[in-house]
């Protein structure tokens, strides 16, 4: 670790451009990722309440928009699942915060490649275009789903939709998984390589451990999604049959023979199921980092949440067939699809208790971080329950491919991933920023999002029991659909609701950045390396000198001590260990 | 802000409750030999997910509250955790969630595993953008061959699958959009796609099966209550997802028989 000055002596730069466009600077490129995800996460918000819009006034005639038909609808949901999933639930918890604290929180000046890390910043921005470029050309935006399952992706002539704007959304997401590589090589280097002195593994703060595992994850996932999507650009373009069997579209045979639809599954889930906990396992390490701090108690089980962690990390690679157990793929697979499914419960419950115990006994300060952690582990809880409905292959028989999946990966790994984002963005605002934001917002903002979510949310599992398939532009066809209608009118109430309190979270957001009361170094009295420099950290993050640990990362109301937490790098006393 | 907490959270948690529980929506009436498992299998899932689910909310709440900071009232435990209490959680989750799912597999695997019974009647169903067709083999038993070549949608019935009427084995096939099938009979399907991935999917018979381009898959099912059900697609198949349903029948052998017939007779 002699040799972290040398590697990182990039003198701060001067001009604008180098500053805050092209900048070498984690913090900056932290920045600039977060930033890109909530424009990101606004054009999602968007196409989703157009979505709820026509589900309930299928002939409504919109401004800007205009009418929504069935192809329409379709394309507004694959834009919808493919611009959350990558450029928000994988761009702002891991590469937003993680590229902001990670260094910080191990006592490093910056990322191992400074470089790589702009270049990953401005491949994904890349990628963020081209997807957005597909909305845009003659055709639209595809209409196959996140999913992108083949041959309904592979065959330009299988709708609108299919033909350029398909092109554009491959090529958007083999660019993205470029990109997730090279933030995940610098991710894991500089966690094993730039920790300060001191930082032994077991002093890591969680969400570095939850970083550091996604980023495993990220590199083994990235690299198959990537693939995939290379066979299908030639499946598409070149006239291969990986993925096209002999198919006949609308009475015209074509091209095709002897591909195999079920091996672009296999492969796309193989990245799909570790991208779920790609997504959700930074929010579960802020959630205990915030958890912690805010119940002035440390967390319970540390050495057991990080072994959950890495046991969710492994057996995330074990369990994709779970998506697969409709699909026509070998019915005594699934078997081992299944168990394996439903051990991968046990770690995330092990999360849950011990989030619970870390409440227990504690002594809980309510600021806005706090209640969007509450509220995570409330929604973990309620999205994680009906995972084990899921897992078994013979209740897939009904709920497969229903409102009861959607309602269960949205609040799971949607909703809960995003309140992770909200916890993060109201815990460390004050250090990125320097200013504090506005704790009555933040509860309005919480309350509303809190209920709000949940009223869109949990009615989905309803409908999905009585047999709502997922992915209809209009629910006048399907008689049994009829009597459901009224529940779909309750969702898009709701979600009007809920997204118009967003803008109160993104008035808070600019508002405080320019006019919000100045921080303090430590404001919430937090134990871990970002809260011993300065407000905001300085180009190198300490100011030219590293910090020494002392102590695990989450002291807090240790007996004795003179204050109710123990700061990492203060010296070691009889008292604090 | 605790108290609040508390109870906006048990508020959340006993709506979300009651809805399950008075079976408001719930899924729809069963009618084939596997409905009653499948549903016994569902409601076990559900009392223990939702006792899990209650506890949870249930503490979260009370912690929040309880725990609340009360100035010097309030005595923190410094304690890291306790290795017993995660031993013990983490066993019990694994027995739960393992166990439940050891009892769901013998419905599973009793569908999935065996093949149909010898005297199952034989239906072939093809999905294709954005209809459902039903092949009945007619009195040989058999089907006949298909050709890609003559595949032409805009027909209809025999010509929608491309039926080879030169195969001897293909004149008496009979190609519907509506299934009939017998009552408290097998039904031993032959799954296809045309075109893309469909996905056949029969609420009330608790049947669901992708139909996948390129594989003929097979599965088993017995209706056991007469009645008209609605087919669903339940696979994103194109922009006339929404509208592929079709219709099934399920009748006494008696009308199945003569329903037949006339269809032979119409050839």
């Amino acid at each position: 670790m002699a040799t972290t000055a040398t590697v990182h002596a990039h003198a701060a730069p001067q001009g604008f451009i180098r500053k805050y466009i092209f900048s070498l600077d984690h913090k900056i490129i932290g920045l600039q990722y977060y930033f890109l995800a909530l424009v990101a996460v606004f054009v999602g918000m968007f196409l989703s309440l157009l979505m709820r819009i026509h589900l309930i006034w299928p002939t409504a005639v919109l401004p800007l928009v205009g009418e929504i038909k069935p192809e329409t609808y379709l394309s507004l949901l694959t834009m919808h699942g493919t611009i959350m999933v990558f450029f928000v639930l994988t761009t702002a918890p891991q590469s937003g915060f993680g590229n902001y604290f990670l260094p910080i929180q191990i006592g490093a000046p910056d990322m191992a490649f400074p470089v790589l890390n702009m270049l990953s910043f401005w491949t994904t921005f890349l990628a963020f275009v081209a997807m957005i470029a597909a909305f845009f050309v003659s055709g639209g935006a595809p209409l196959h789903g996140w999913t992108g399952y083949a041959p309904l992706s592979a065959l330009p002539s299988a709708g609108p939709g299919e033909q350029l704007g398909a092109d554009l959304w491959v090529i958007s997401i083999a660019i993205f998984c470029v990109a997730s590589l090279m933030g995940a090589l610098n991710f894991i280097t500089t966690l094993l390589d730039l920790r300060a002195k001191g930082m032994t593994l077991f002093r890591l703060p969680l969400t570095c451990w939850a970083w550091f595992v996604t980023a495993i994850l990220a590199l083994l996932a990235f690299g198959v999604l990537l693939s995939a999507g290379i066979l299908l650009l030639l499946d598409r373009n070149l006239g291969t049959s990986f993925y096209v069997p002999l198919v006949v579209v609308n009475g015209t045979v074509m091209g095709h023979k002897g591909g195999s639809p079920l091996l672009w599954q296999h492969l796309f889930w193989f990245f799909g199921h570790p991208e779920v906990y790609i997504a959700i396992l930074p929010g579960m390490g802020v959630a205990s980092q915030v958890l912690s701090t805010f119940a002035r108690k440390p967390i319970f089980g540390y050495k057991a949440m990080v072994y959950a962690i890495m046991a969710i990390g492994l057996l995330g690679f074990t369990v994709w067939g779970h998506h697969m157990f409709m699909s026509g793929m070998s019915p005594y697979s699934a078997f081992a699809f299944s168990i394996m499914t439903m051990a991968i419960g046990v770690p995330s419950a092990i999360k849950t208790f011990n989030w619970l115990g870390t409440l227990h006994k504690a002594r809980i300060r309510f600021h806005s971080p706090m209640l969007f952690a509450i509220g995570f582990v409330s929604l973990f809880v309620s999205g994680g329950l009906s995972g084990p409905f899921l897992a078994q292959p013979v209740l897939d028989i009904p709920l497969h491919d229903t409102y009861f999946v959607v309602g269960h990966f949205h609040l799971i790994m949607g909703v809960a991933a995003i309140f992770g984002i909200f916890a993060a963005t109201y815990y460390w605002f004050p250090k990125m920023f320097g200013r504090m934001m506005n704790e009555s917002l933040g509860r309005i903002h919480f309350w509303v999002t809190l209920v709000g979510t949940y009223a869109i949310f949990m009615p989905m599992h309803y409908l999905g029991m009585a047999g709502h398939p997922r992915r209809y532009s209009q629910l006048t066809e399907l008689a049994y659909l009829h009597d459901l209608i009224p529940v779909q009118q309750f969702m898009t109430y709701a979600a009007f609701i809920t997204i118009g309190f967003q803008f109160v979270f993104v008035f808070n957001l600019f508002w405080s950045m320019f006019k919000g009361p100045k921080a303090s170094d430590n404001p919430w009295e937090a134990t871990t390396l970002e809260w011993t420099t300065a407000t905001p950290p300085p180009h190198d993050n300490f100011g030219g000198h590293t910090p020494v640990v002392n102590h695990g990362p989450y002291e807090y109301s240790v007996p004795g001590a003179p204050r109710d937490y123990v700061m990492q790098t203060d010296p070691v006393t009889a008292t604090a260990h | 802000m605790g108290l609040a907490l508390l109870v906006v959270i048990w508020l959340i948690t006993f709506f979300s409750t009651y809805f399950f529980a008075a079976k408001t929506w719930w899924l729809p009436h069963g009618a084939s030999t596997s409905a009653p498992w499948i549903d016994h299998q569902f409601g076990l899932t559900y009392i223990a997910m939702g006792v899990v689910f209650v506890a949870a909310q249930g503490a979260l709440g009370l912690f929040a509250w309880q725990y609340r900071d009360r100035g010097s009232a309030s005595k923190v435990e410094y304690s890291h955790g306790n290795t017993k209490l995660e031993v013990l959680w983490t066993a019990l989750t694994a027995i739960l969630f393992i166990g439940l799912n050891l009892m769901g597999s013998k419905v599973w695997a009793d569908e999935r595993f065996e093949p149909a019974k010898a005297d199952a009647i034989p239906v072939e169903v093809t999905g294709m953008q954005f209809a459902w067709y039903f092949r009945y083999a007619g009195n040989d038993g058999k089907f006949g061959g298909t050709n890609p070549k003559l595949v032409d949608p805009s027909a209809g019935s025999e010509s929608a699958i491309g039926l080879d009427t030169s195969d001897p084995a293909a004149k008496d096939d009979v190609v519907v959009g509506t299934m009939y099938l017998p009552v408290n009979r097998e039904v031993n399907l032959t799954l296809r796609a045309e075109d893309v991935i469909h996905s056949f999917f029969v609420p009330a018979m608790r049947f669901k099966q992708d139909a996948v381009p390129g594989l003929a898959i097979h599965m088993h099912f017995t209706p056991t209550e007469t009645g008209d059900y609605e087919i669903a697609c339940a696979e994103l198949c194109g922009l006339g997802h929404y509208k592929m349903h079709g219709m099934l029948k399920v009748v006494s052998q008696d009308d199945f028989d003569k329903w037949l017939a006339s269809r032979e007779a119409e050839k």
